[in-house]
């Protein structure tokens, strides 16, 4: 398939979209809005002739690998799958239930656990539900912070959703808007730029990335240092 | 290749008794576990050093001076010595004195240690902590090498005409293993010296340590130290072990679980699933450590965390047993009859004095007269001919 935007090669299983659910009763109303966002970009993309491969991560199949995580920074096996299918991801939905004016505890750690540079150039929409529409600037004000600190690129829409959210068509609205702005992006081949082209001007440490991170510049000042030489900037004496 | 135990020195509440050993208890019990390692027919016996409660180990060469003492087979050595907050020629002193009163016995292995507070306490920067281990040791390593060290870095005082007594025993250096757990520069240092590399294991799956011990193999031999299989490689360890491994599960499952570092996290059989710890019958620990030498080729030491987490002495004393008299000789005889003729044997003073004297007498160095300064003129010893002295290979 070739991008339509600037002719760039995308992957020939098309984009690969991951939802990320923080929901924890089932059926969840943040899984079911960020299915809907995940569907809507989907079906946005068959209009243009595009396919989009949506696959999920429900947090609360995680939630004892997490808490294990924060204490004892070992990733378990279904910890380590969610971290292999997010480095491979084309672009995220991340959906939050708001608690306490905050997203939830155990979505806020799941992205505490990932290595800073995992997600990079990512576009990602945030998503968050809530019981009160008091709880609606929690997206923009919380959850952005956090994805600017791990460097993805956030849509400008986020899509909140109170309960009485889910009886207007306005919610339909934004979805539409948020999941053209996901398409978009996906067809600008941004994070595949970011990663092929300027990868090594973020910073990264020896494993980082989910474990992909292993080149070794040689060439440093403390390479010079580990090899019997001086650190010294030059010039100093 | 070496078996042995290596001790945090935590003092850590017993959580099935309730009771926290005093610091002297604690003390006191290490001795007599280190004994009990040369008793049963280990190799080494290797302790931290940590500068806060609640561990003990603050000054380890006294320690390690007092067990090589009282034991008669054992190599005494550390892991790790903070090669950021203790001046290096403190080490070198140090150790070079415990190398003697051990008779060879002991190596050193040095690390970073991870206690950001430690730093100001020694009036260290933490953020500079890397390049303080990397210029450190470059310092260390002269010390034992040179009669006479002019010295100037960027983080102690320059030294001028310097001589670090007593020089080492048979003016063979001790030999190094640097530690670390996922920091390229480390592992680049110790193949450039061709040091040993000791990786901790204990807390992450084994491909995580795979990948720096390769990158150290591959330097190792770019150094010209011989080939990647002679590279000289430690691994941690971590077991539990009764005849029965329902029972070693039922035993060691409340330690387990306040353990420090990964208490109240994983579960046990999780972790066991992720990590090198067994928790089980002796054939169940043989069979997983040799999952080691599969995923790592021949390496030289094994050294196991045996004495954690508040377990009670009368405890570890018994596993020590079980480890010592139905683990390790089997582990013995398997890895022997795998072990590539290539690879290089475990480094001991004996061997390195061997290599580098061959058949000839060690040098002995003898000071000369007091001249009043070590500043003008050249070596302080009598044999000042050859001030320089050069590391040995190992082969």
């Amino acid at each position: 398939m070739t991008n339509p935007i600037d002719g760039t090669e995308t992957p020939a299983t098309g984009f690969r979209l991951v939802v990320v659910s923080g929901g924890t009763s089932d059926p969840s109303s943040t899984r079911l809005l960020a299915d809907r966002i995940a569907e809507r970009t989907a079906r946005l993309a068959g209009e243009r002739a595009e396919q989009v491969h949506v696959s999920t991560i429900d947090l609360r199949d995680l939630a004892a690998e997490i808490s294990s995580a924060l204490v004892s920074q070992l990733l378990g096996p279904k910890l380590t799958r969610a971290v292999a299918t997010l480095r491979e991801a084309d672009g995220i939905i991340a959906s939050a239930p708001v608690y306490k004016a905050a997203p939830s505890g155990l979505f806020s750690s799941f992205f505490h656990v990932l290595d800073n540079d995992l997600l990079i150039g990512k576009p990602v929409i945030l998503a968050a539900t809530a019981g009160t529409a008091r709880h609606a600037l929690v997206v923009d004000n919380e959850m952005r912070a956090l994805f600017a600190y791990l460097r993805t690129l956030t849509a400008p829409t986020a899509v909140f959703a109170a309960s009485e959210d889910w009886n207007s068509g306005e919610l339909g609205a934004r979805i539409g808007r948020a999941a053209f702005e996901m398409l978009v992006l996906l067809e600008s081949g941004f994070s595949h730029k970011i990663e092929n082209e300027s990868w090594q001007r973020y910073q990264h440490e020896y494993g980082s990335a989910g474990g992909t991170e292993l080149g070794i510049d040689l060439g440093t000042d403390l390479m010079r240092l580990a090899t019997g030489g001086s650190a010294r900037p030059t010039g100093s004496s | 290749m070496q078996f042995g135990i290596f001790s945090v020195s935590d003092i850590t509440r017993d959580p099935v008794s309730g009771e926290t050993p005093s610091e002297a208890e604690r003390i006191d019990a290490i001795i007599k576990i280190a004994q009990k390692t040369d008793e049963v027919g280990m190799d080494v016996f290797a302790i931290g050093e940590h500068h806060n409660p609640p561990f003990f180990s603050s000054s380890p060469s006294t320690l390690l001076a007092a067990i090589a003492a009282t034991t008669r087979r054992l190599l005494v050595t550390t892991a790790t010595t903070l090669i950021t907050t203790n001046d290096p020629v403190r080490i070198a002193e140090e150790y070079a004195m415990l190398q003697h009163v051990s008779q060879g016995r002991m190596d050193l292995m040095i690390g970073r240690g991870n206690t950001a507070p430690v730093y100001p306490w020694f009036g260290a920067d933490i953020r500079q902590g890397l390049p303080l281990a990397l210029e450190n040791y470059n310092l260390l390593h002269r010390l034992w090498r040179e009669d006479v060290v002019d010295w100037e870095g960027q983080f102690r005082t320059a030294l001028q005409g310097f001589t670090s007594t007593p020089r080492p025993l048979d003016d063979v250096p001790p030999f190094v293993w640097h530690g670390s757990i996922r920091t390229p520069e480390i592992a680049e240092q110790a193949a450039f010296y061709g040091n040993g590399f000791f990786a901790n294991h204990i807390f992450w799956p084994t491909a995580h340590s795979l990948r720096l011990i390769e990158f150290y193999r591959q330097r190792f031999e770019h150094y010209g130290h011989g080939t990647r299989k002679q590279a000289i490689v430690g691994l941690g360890g971590q077991a539990y072990i009764a005849k029965r491994s329902q029972d070693a599960i039922r035993e060691f499952r409340p330690y387990f679980d306040e353990a420090p570092v990964y208490g109240h996290g994983p579960s046990l059989e999780d972790f066991s699933q992720m990590t090198p710890l067994t928790v089980g019958s002796p054939q169940e620990v043989i069979d997983k450590t040799l999952t080691f030498h599969d995923t790592f080729g021949d390496y030289q030491r094994q050294l196991f965390l045996m004495d954690h987490a508040g377990l009670p002495l009368k405890t570890v004393l018994n596993q020590l047993d079980l480890l010592g008299e139905e683990v390790v000789p089997v582990l013995r005889k398997e890895l022997e009859s795998r072990r590539d003729p290539e690879s290089a044997p475990a480094p001991t003073h004996e061997g390195l004095v061997r290599s580098k004297y061959g058949d000839q007498p060690a040098r002995q160095p003898r000071p000369n007269a007091n001249r009043g300064d070590n500043v003008t003129g050249g070596s302080p010893y009598q044999d000042s001919e050859n001030a320089t002295a050069s590391y040995p290979d190992l082969v």
